[in-house]
């Protein structure tokens, strides 16, 4: 793979077609293109439009509960200075978290759903499609459609809806129509392919609400503007609390959507070190992982070109995650492209490694992180004890983890 | 330049009726008993064949071709022994035109020029890739056409008049108009809506039109054909293969034969719709 050359700013993308150097794109069938380039253009015309941010600043604090704190980790800092000390280091950053788990609905999914079902109503739409793996997206989907009155329909593979029944309930409360998916593993991607399947044939009055900076454009730029908030005011938020920016910010990687909105503000603060996190699953040796740009290929799928789990006849693995937001084979455009020019670090996490955070934040900070932030969390208690006392790290608390006790109950052989 | 579909559609041209378009998939349930059905299909009275290239995520496609798709990767189907399948039904079968059907994935991974080239080797004639609108056109389409491969585009109903040059503009071979919004294998839709949306891309284009999706049995390929330039039909047939495997993907019967039964009344169907027209 070449390297591209780098650019003078790692917020201009993407271009008019799309792409993110050769990442990104409109990969769909013809029955789409005309509502894709239909999305688009509202999607343009209202970006801008005063009304339509009043509008949604207004929900974002008053519904959902913006802005989210960014909270000093003291707990966990004072943890992890024992552990630099025992190794005789001496050292440890102190470490903030990006508080999304406080959002209504319980991670940073409602961001990006709240933007796209007041654009869903601009363009007249009647009935909202969604994807979604560990139900957070399928929650906010379902309790922005109740707020604004939408029939609203979630696919969710068939594996997630066993792991997550918490969530597949609370959708139902709200008035969703959960779909199972049977196909393939009964993940992520499968439930992605019925949503377009569903598109694809309610091309009159539906609306996909895509859940993650994937699929084709404008989706990848949409959902990652809508997104942007957090780190736009972790930015805000750190340079009032230290005066400065931070040394390091660490998020998880499944479609990456609280990533992009996390690093995207950052991305030209050079001295900023940015590391996404992907699912090293069971480790990366075999196909039980979803660390798609750390062992993947670029490919197409579900509208974009991206890294992807795949075999040498481009057929697309099923990868693993103890995570199921973080169980996709593949990522959204933008990270691809942050990959290749070196921007982004990304490094993978293993399911083991993410459990251990999962009870070290619980235990030292009383938060129980969903299983996708635990990841982020993991990476950090890595790294923080060789970094200086005066060193700072964010990272994206990107949801609350009471939908993963079941699956941590039975991981630790315990019954609830 | 002139490929087996132009010199076949020309010829049924003269011949007053509309082509008869039948997708398989490579490799379901296993390479040799795909062979034998691609190998049946001109007799049976197949005019020219879609050689479907499985994916492992076909999201245009409905539970039908999904399934068979699945038989055939796990049958160990690639795009290798697709076009190897191509070339073997070539070396007995000069006349019949063959397209390749599926997704861009495999291609890509494949390598487009090596694709290519492979694929004129095999005898292939044209392509149809779900996933490559016009905006996509420098990926596949344009190097396609500069090896002398057909591009054949799909029109569907959310195809308006505004954007149908931009979709017939590279658009060769034929213009393959999907009857609905929808996945394969959907209800067929109102075959009058049909006849007036290939009419209004016929007012855009002197290329032959063939309308799929939906199309199951004689009767509505009967319908169909008397306003289209072809039919095509691939759930039906698809079907037929699944219907003579057992649980546990044992062959009940022979799926050659399953098929080529299958295709004879079709054919019957397309022979007779000028007929009927005309009446």
């Amino acid at each position: 793979m070449n390297k591209p050359a780098t650019p003078n700013s790692f917020r201009t993308g993407p271009d008019e077609q799309g792409m993110f150097g050769i990442f990104g794109g409109r990969f769909v069938a013809e029955t789409l293109m005309p509502l894709i380039l239909d999305l688009e253009k509202n999607w343009n015309e209202v970006r801008n439009d005063p009304d339509f941010r009043a509008e949604l600043t207004d929900l974002s604090t008053h519904y959902a509960g913006r802005p989210s704190k960014l909270y000093f980790a003291e707990g966990l800092t004072k943890h992890l200075r024992e552990v630099s000390s025992a190794k005789g280091l001496g050292g440890g950053a102190k470490v903030y978290f990006k508080r999304e788990d406080l959002n209504h609905t319980g991670s940073h999914k409602i961001n990006n759903c709240l933007g796209q079902i007041l654009l869903a109503k601009r363009m007249g739409k009647k009935r909202i499609i969604a994807e979604t793996g560990a139900g957070q997206h399928g929650v906010a989907s379902a309790t922005v459609a109740a707020r604004f009155g939408f029939p609203c329909v979630v696919y969710m593979g068939a594996t997630d809806v066993a792991r997550q029944s918490p969530n597949v309930f609370r959708m139902k409360l709200l008035g969703a129509e959960v779909r199972p998916v049977t196909a393939g593993h009964g993940t992520l991607k499968d439930a992605m392919n019925e949503a377009l399947r569903d598109w694809v044939t309610n091309v009159e009055d539906t609306y996909y609400l895509i859940g993650t900076a994937a699929g084709p454009h404008p989706y990848p730029e949409l959902v990652r503007d809508f997104q942007s908030v957090i780190g736009s005011e972790a930015r805000a938020q750190i340079l009032e609390q230290e005066g400065r920016l931070p040394d390091t910010i660490i998020a998880a990687v499944g479609g990456g959507s609280n990533a992009i909105g996390l690093f995207h503000p950052f991305l030209d603060d050079k001295d900023v070190r940015i590391i996404g996190i992907e699912a090293g699953g069971r480790g990366l040796d075999g196909i039980e992982h979803c660390a798609s740009m750390n062992a993947g290929s670029p490919g197409v799928l579900h509208g974009n070109r991206t890294y992807l789990l795949q075999n040498a006849d481009g057929q697309i693995m099923d990868g693993h995650s103890i995570s199921a937001g973080l169980d996709y084979p593949g990522v959204g455009p933008e990270h691809s492209w942050l990959r290749d020019s070196g921007r982004v670090e990304y490094v993978p996490i293993l399911d083991d490694e993410a459990l251990e955070a999962f009870k070290l934040t619980t235990r030292v900070e009383g938060i129980i992180p969903a299983l996708e932030s635990a990841h982020a969390i993991a990476h950090a208690v890595k790294i923080v004890p060789a970094m200086d006392k005066d060193q700072i790290v964010i990272v994206n608390l990107s949801g609350r983890g009471d939908k993963d006790v079941h699956t941590v109950a039975s991981m630790l052989g315990m019954e609830i | 330049m002139t490929t087996r579909i132009d010199r076949r559609m020309a010829k049924l041209k003269t011949e007053g009726r509309p082509a008869l378009v039948t997708y398989f998939m490579g490799g379901d349930p296993d390479y040799d008993t795909s062979l034998s059905i691609m190998k049946a299909l001109p007799a049976a009275g197949s005019d020219i064949i879609e050689l479907g290239m499985p994916f492992s995520d076909p999201m245009a496609d409905g539970p039908a071709i999904q399934a068979a798709g699945l038989r055939a990767l796990k049958g160990g189907q690639t795009l290798v022994k697709t076009l190897k399948m191509a070339a073997e039904f070539r070396a007995g079968d000069n006349e019949t035109p063959i397209l390749l059907m599926g997704y861009y994935n495999p291609i890509y991974i494949y390598g487009v020029d090596r694709f290519l080239k492979d694929a004129l080797a095999s005898g292939i004639d044209g392509l149809i890739v779900v996933d490559l609108p016009p905006e996509m056109d420098e990926e596949l389409c344009i190097p396609a056409l500069k090896a002398g491969i057909n591009f054949i585009r799909l029109a569907t109903p959310t195809t308006d008049d505004k954007r149908l040059p931009k979709v017939l503009q590279n658009t060769s071979g034929f213009v393959y108009y999907v009857s609905m919004t929808g996945i394969t294998g959907s209800a067929l839709a109102d075959t009058g809506k049909v006849a007036s949306a290939v009419k209004r891309i016929k007012s855009h284009t002197d290329l032959p039109v063939c309308v799929g999706f939906g199309v199951k049995t004689a009767e509505q390929a009967r319908v169909i054909g008397a306003n289209a330039d072809g039919v095509v039909v691939g759930t039906a047939i698809v079907s037929a293969v699944a219907n003579v495997l057992g649980p546990k993907g044992e062959k009940t019967a022979d799926p050659a034969e399953a098929v080529a039964t299958l295709v004879s009344g079709l054919a019957q169907g397309v022979r007779s719709a000028r007929l009927a027209a005309a009446e």
